[in-house]
């Protein structure tokens, strides 16, 4: 064949080829031992010494030419049977995943943590007393002699020995009286005290283990104004920045002056519903100024110092938080119950 | 304590336009919270009615017809009652009548139409412990000159309003209407009117025939007033309206009276029939096993905690909480005996608690002012007199031990305003302790006060500074924030880290109940120690402290699972207690238990013995405990597989247990473990630091051992560590294989070695010595056999 001829078979060829291996056979053909490019390469010793460069830049100028129409070819062979493998392997993308089981944290543990972030950014120091108490740090020295009639109100499981003096704590106020004890200099403190606590109590709203905070705040000048400002500002936190906070007298033995601290009520925002009996507020919180007499017996000076206090049961702003209508669901632990809890919560 | 409106208005003038709820709103918010504030009768669309003609229904043998004139228009009504007749004044409900029972309509009874109803005084919603048969055999009866269309509800006098309060208990003084005058009285500032005590004295002396021997000290005040020739009879209705409204049961005019005085003064009375008691009555304690029938016919056995009122021979009356059957004022009483008097509040409480709760209890309990108790034995005097014909028999038979010197205390103004954080001006501060009836003279901004015996709860300036805040307004005080030097505050991180860790693997946090059943208090552990009981627990399922926390994750595992719910994995962390030389202690606690699904493929991998403990040691290794710790057969109780369970120790000691449930504890596939965090956290965990990253390459090399079956991989790893020297970096086993390529006593455990010198970069000829060694040592020490590939 004359080099033209090979000119034009070999596009013609080439464009015939439908797969791979043709390809590769064409090139065979073409630029193999006995291809036709290589025999028109071999021609060459028969041409006239002046035309040899001509003819040698020609037969390059093929070779060239089917190279390139080869390297074109074979990478789109390439890139289909490629294409075609991906197809095959194409998975159920709906499949369930190789899941990392995600866990849950307690709301009761939530809820701590919520409270315990809230005042350590204020300054607090989380102290966790004992469970096991005794009379006299649980009662006697929060102002609460043995016969005295707000002991009822805390029906209280005693512990099983020859004295009776020790006990399961029924209020983290007990924790009061540990840290003022602790507290050798007798200087100024700055506590919140969580923790479980129990009493002889059981029914939808009350259960004999429960969880109660208790705060303290001790030093020369603190008043009932600071404690109101205080929970205003914590129960905005807690419950939200329309949260209102209202103050009643009352009386805890080892508070005085004391009062319990109502806030808007959560459900119905203030305006009246049968949760706060139709008066827009929720007693949450009992609070008020140290109790000379707490402080003389833990030994701080009542003359330099005074202090406020105020607790919570903190299983009912875990009721109000999640909407759990019923104590009892709260220690139930069923893991429908405890899965829930297993997401960041939107503040 | 519930307040009648009309009762405590004998005391006190309240305008006529303030609401009932108007009233307990201000008493809540000076500290005396309600729980009611309701009329006392709720019903509307009532009149007067004069039942004109009275006929039988035609088809009923019961029914009547009747023509009632209600004043506007004449009425026909079908009533059922059997007193019905011609000629009656009753209590006509008309139609649209709101009952507590439901509203009243217009309708056909039997054919015959019927505009209303004629009501019973049960219909009115009164407690049916205040009704006679009479009351619920038929309608009520209103008398003859009662006007027609007039209000019933005041024809009957029932037309009070009444605040059931929830008092604090310092506030024993609140529960009489006398101390509710004075506490209305500071808040609208209206004087307290005077009690009418006057009564006519015979010239009889009651010391010349009657004795009082007190033999206690648990009894600082008795009086005895002794009144002759009673009558006997219904009360006036107003004394009987007033019970009723205070929630007392009227029984007859003496009865009544006692009850009506204690109301009044807060201070309880008991009156005995003279003439069964005898002419001594003794205090004193009872005698263990004493027996008295209390007036509500029920045999008490008593102790010598408990205090009695006696005659010469018997136990008449236990004292502070009820009187005795055989003296009771009955139908024939004749003459009385009213006894008032003081007892230890503290041991009343203690019997209260124990044999029975009543109104003189819970007064007796919160401690009573000596002043009132000679009050109230005037005031019954007076009453007897006017409402039981009673001569009075003069004298009183007293023993007084009690101080009834005022109570003074001074506070400055400096003070008030720095407990309460505001400014009060010291006008106001004076003018509302006078308004509390408190005696004040103030000198230089000093305040000194005069506290009135019923204000048992007043001793102290703060006291004092409450009682001024609590007028003032408690909400009146603006919040503020404490200005305080700046504090780090802190909490405990490694226990919320450990929290974090174990959610973070994907186990679910827990929080049960620290009592358990008694016999479950020492399993899970081999640990001996002494358990803690409760002294009075609420049931046999929670009298015991907990010392270990499986227990209860056991219990949570069979709650879920009859609920079907089977994918567990829990967590808690919590306290274990216990008892040492005598000392309540407290350990914190990490437990956990897995079972069914973990890993959430659809290949269907459950929980094993290799998943709890990844779970443990990645807690521990992340706690900073990594090469520290190891796993050790044995140390483990009954209720886990002698095969599958470990003993955690650390550093020698151990500190938790790991391992599967013991079939006879659990049939399941139950994983569990628990590590006393106190213990663990008592070693200190290793500081992070930075090692260089190894420059070299490492060499790793593949070998596996034919082994007997009871040789551990743990066993082969330690001979291959200490084999391979410092050139071995790490040991990790690949694969562990048993069938039918080995022998039936042997098992196949392939190892991956990787070595590497920090310094340089190893030759195959040196990794191949070491290599070799470690084959040989394998071999002789564990009889083993090198695997062909």
């Amino acid at each position: 064949m004359n080099m033209e001829e090979v000119k034009s078979s070999l596009i013609s060829d080439l464009e015939k080829v439908t797969d791979l291996k043709e390809l590769n056979d064409l090139k065979v053909e073409y630029l193999g031992k006995k291809g036709k490019i290589t025999e028109l390469n071999q021609m060459i010793k028969d041409v006239p010494n002046e035309e040899k460069k001509e003819f040698g830049q020609k037969v390059n100028e093929i070779r060239t030419m089917f190279n390139d129409i080869y390297e074109e070819k074979r990478q789109a062979f390439e890139a289909a049977i490629l294409n075609e493998k991906l197809a095959k392997e194409a998975i159920d993308i709906t499949l369930p995943s190789k899941k990392v089981k995600r866990g849950s944290k307690h709301p009761m543990t939530r809820i701590t943590e919520q409270f315990e972030d809230l005042f350590v950014s204020m300054g607090y120091t989380v102290y966790e007393g004992p469970e096991i108490e005794s009379d006299e740090n649980c009662f006697q020295k929060l102002n609460l002699p043995k016969g005295h009639p707000a002991r009822d109100a805390q029906d209280t499981f005693y512990l099983k020995d020859e004295y009776e003096n020790f006990l399961l704590r029924s209020q983290t106020s007990t924790a009061q009286v540990r840290v003022m004890e602790e507290n050798t200099e007798k200087g100024p403190i700055r506590v919140v005290c969580p923790g479980k606590v129990y009493r002889r109590d059981e029914d939808a709203t009350h259960s004999h283990q429960f969880m109660q905070i208790e705060g303290l705040v001790i030093d020369e000048n603190v008043s009932m104004a600071d404690l109101k400002g205080t929970l205003e500002l914590f129960c905005k936190k807690i419950l939200g920045e329309k949260t209102n906070v209202r103050f009643r007298p009352s009386f805890f033995p080892f508070t005085e002056p004391s009062v319990e601290v109502d806030v808007t009520c959560f459900k119905c925002g203030g305006k009246g519903c049968p949760l706060c009996k139709q008066t827009g507020w929720i007693e949450v919180l009992g609070a008020g100024m140290v109790h000379p007499n707490v402080l003389e017996m833990s030994g701080y000076d009542s003359t330099k110092y005074q202090g406020f206090a105020f607790g919570t049961g903190m299983d009912r702003f875990a009721m109000f938080k999640y909407g759990i209508p019923d104590i009892r669901t709260i220690y139930g632990n069923d893991i429908r119950f405890i899965e829930q809890f297993d997401k960041k919560d939107g503040e | 304590m519930k307040l009648s409106r009309k009762f405590v208005s004998d005391y006190i003038d309240l305008d006529e336009s303030l609401t009932i709820n108007e009233i307990a709103e201000a008493m809540t918010s000076v500290g005396n919270e309600y729980d009611s504030a309701e009329k006392l009768i709720n019903c509307t669309n009532l009149t007067v009615g004069h039942v004109l003609e009275c006929v039988d229904h035609p088809d009923s043998d019961h029914l009547h017809v009747c023509k009632v004139d209600v004043g506007s228009e004449v009425l026909n009504i079908v009533c059922g009652a059997p007193n019905v007749r011609k000629g009656l004044k009753v209590i006509v409900a008309l139609a649209g009548a709101k009952l507590p029972g439901g509203e009243i309509k217009r309708g056909v009874i039997r054919g015959v139409e019927s505009n209303g109803m004629l009501c019973s005084k049960a219909e009115l919603g009164l407690d049916s412990k205040f009704l006679t048969e009479e009351d619920k055999a038929g309608i009520h009866e209103l008398p003859e000159d009662t006007e027609i269309g007039s209000d019933p509800i005041v024809a009957l006098g029932l037309d009070d309003e009444v605040i059931d309060f929830e008092l604090t208990s310092n506030r024993g003084d609140l529960l009489s209407i006398m101390g509710m005058a004075y506490e209305l009285g500071a808040i609208y500032k209206k004087p307290v009117k005077e009690v009418d005590l006057s009564y006519t004295e015979n010239t009889d002396d009651i010391n010349n025939s009657f004795k009082v021997d007190v033999q206690t000290e648990d009894c600082p005040l008795f009086l005895g007033k002794m009144v002759k020739n009673v009558t006997i009879k219904e009360s006036p209705e107003f004394i009987k309206n007033r019970l009723m409204a205070s929630g007392i049961r009227p029984i007859n005019n003496v009865v009544d009276i006692s009850n009506y005085v204690m109301l009044e003064t807060g201070q309880p009375l008991h009156y005995y029939d003279a003439d069964r008691l005898g002419d001594t009555l003794v205090v004193r304690h009872a005698n263990d096993g004493e027996k008295l029938v209390t007036l509500d016919s029920q045999e008490r056995e008593l102790s010598s905690e408990d205090i009695v009122i006696a005659n010469k021979t018997d136990a008449v009356g236990l004292a502070g909480v009820m009187g005795g059957l055989s003296t009771e004022v009955e139908m024939d009483t004749k003459n009385i005996l009213i006894e008032a008097a003081i007892f230890n509040n503290v041991m009343i409480r203690k019997t209260s608690k124990k044999i029975l709760r009543s109104e003189a209890s819970n007064r007796f309990e919160k401690g009573l002012d000596p002043k009132r108790t000679y009050l109230a034995i005037e005031r019954s005097c007076h009453l007897l007199e006017k409402y039981a014909d009673a001569e009075v028999v003069g004298g009183m038979s007293v023993y007084d031990k009690t101080d009834k010197a005022d109570k003074k205390i001074s506070v400055s103004i400096e003070k008030i305003n720095k407990v309460l954080g505001i400014e009060i001006p010291e006008e106001t501060c004076v003018s509302i302790l006078k308004d509390l009836g408190f005696e004040v003279s103030s000198n230089n901004g000093l305040l000194d006060v005069v506290v009135p015996t019923r204000r048992l709860d007043v001793n102290i300036p703060e006291d004092l500074i409450e009682e001024v805040g609590r007028i003032y307004g408690m909400d009146n005080i603006k919040g503020k924030l404490p200005v305080l030097n700046v504090v780090t505050g802190s909490y405990d991180k490694t226990k919320r880290e450990i929290k974090n860790k174990m959610v973070a693997m994907g186990l679910n946090e827990t929080c049960s109940y620290t009592l358990i059943p008694k016999e479950e208090v020492h399993k899970f552990t081999t640990d001996s120690f002494e358990e803690i009981y409760l002294a009075d627990p609420m049931s046999e399922d929670r009298n015991t402290l907990r010392y270990s926390l499986l227990y209860s994750l056991k219990e949570i595992y069979l709650y879920n699972k009859a609920r079907n719910n089977t994918n567990i994995s829990i967590f808690e962390v919590g306290k274990g207690f216990y008892k040492e030389d005598g000392i309540y202690k407290e350990d914190l606690k990490l437990a956990g238990l897995m079972t069914g699904d973990y890993y959430l493929d659809i290949n269907n991998s459950k929980v094993d013995f290799y998943t709890v403990k990844g779970v443990v040691e990645e807690l521990l290794e992340y706690l900073g405990f990594g090469g520290r710790y190891s796993f050790v057969v044995g140390g483990i109780s009954d209720e886990f597989h002698p095969g599958q369970s470990a003993s955690i120790i650390l550093q020698g000691k151990p500190v938790g247990v790991i391992g599967k449930l013991h079939p006879n504890v659990l049939k399941d596939n139950v994983y569990v473990f628990e590590i006393n965090l106190d213990k663990l956290l008592s070693n200190y965990p290793s500081k992070m630091s930075y090692k260089d990253i190894p420059k070299f390459p490492s060499i790793s090399k593949d070998i596996a051992f034919i082994l007997k079956k009871d040789v551990t991989a743990g066993e082969v790893m330690a001979t291959i560590k200490k084999a391979g020297g410092k050139l071995l970096q790490s040991i990790s086993v690949f694969d562990v294989y048993t069938g039918e390529n080995v022998g039936e006593d042997e098992k196949s455990i392939a190892f991956k070695l990787n070595f590497l010198d920090p310094t340089r970069t190893l030759t195959d000829e040196e990794v191949m010595n070491v290599f070799n060694t470690i084959i040989t040592k394998v071999e002789s020490t564990h009889n083993a056999k090198l695997r062909d590939k």
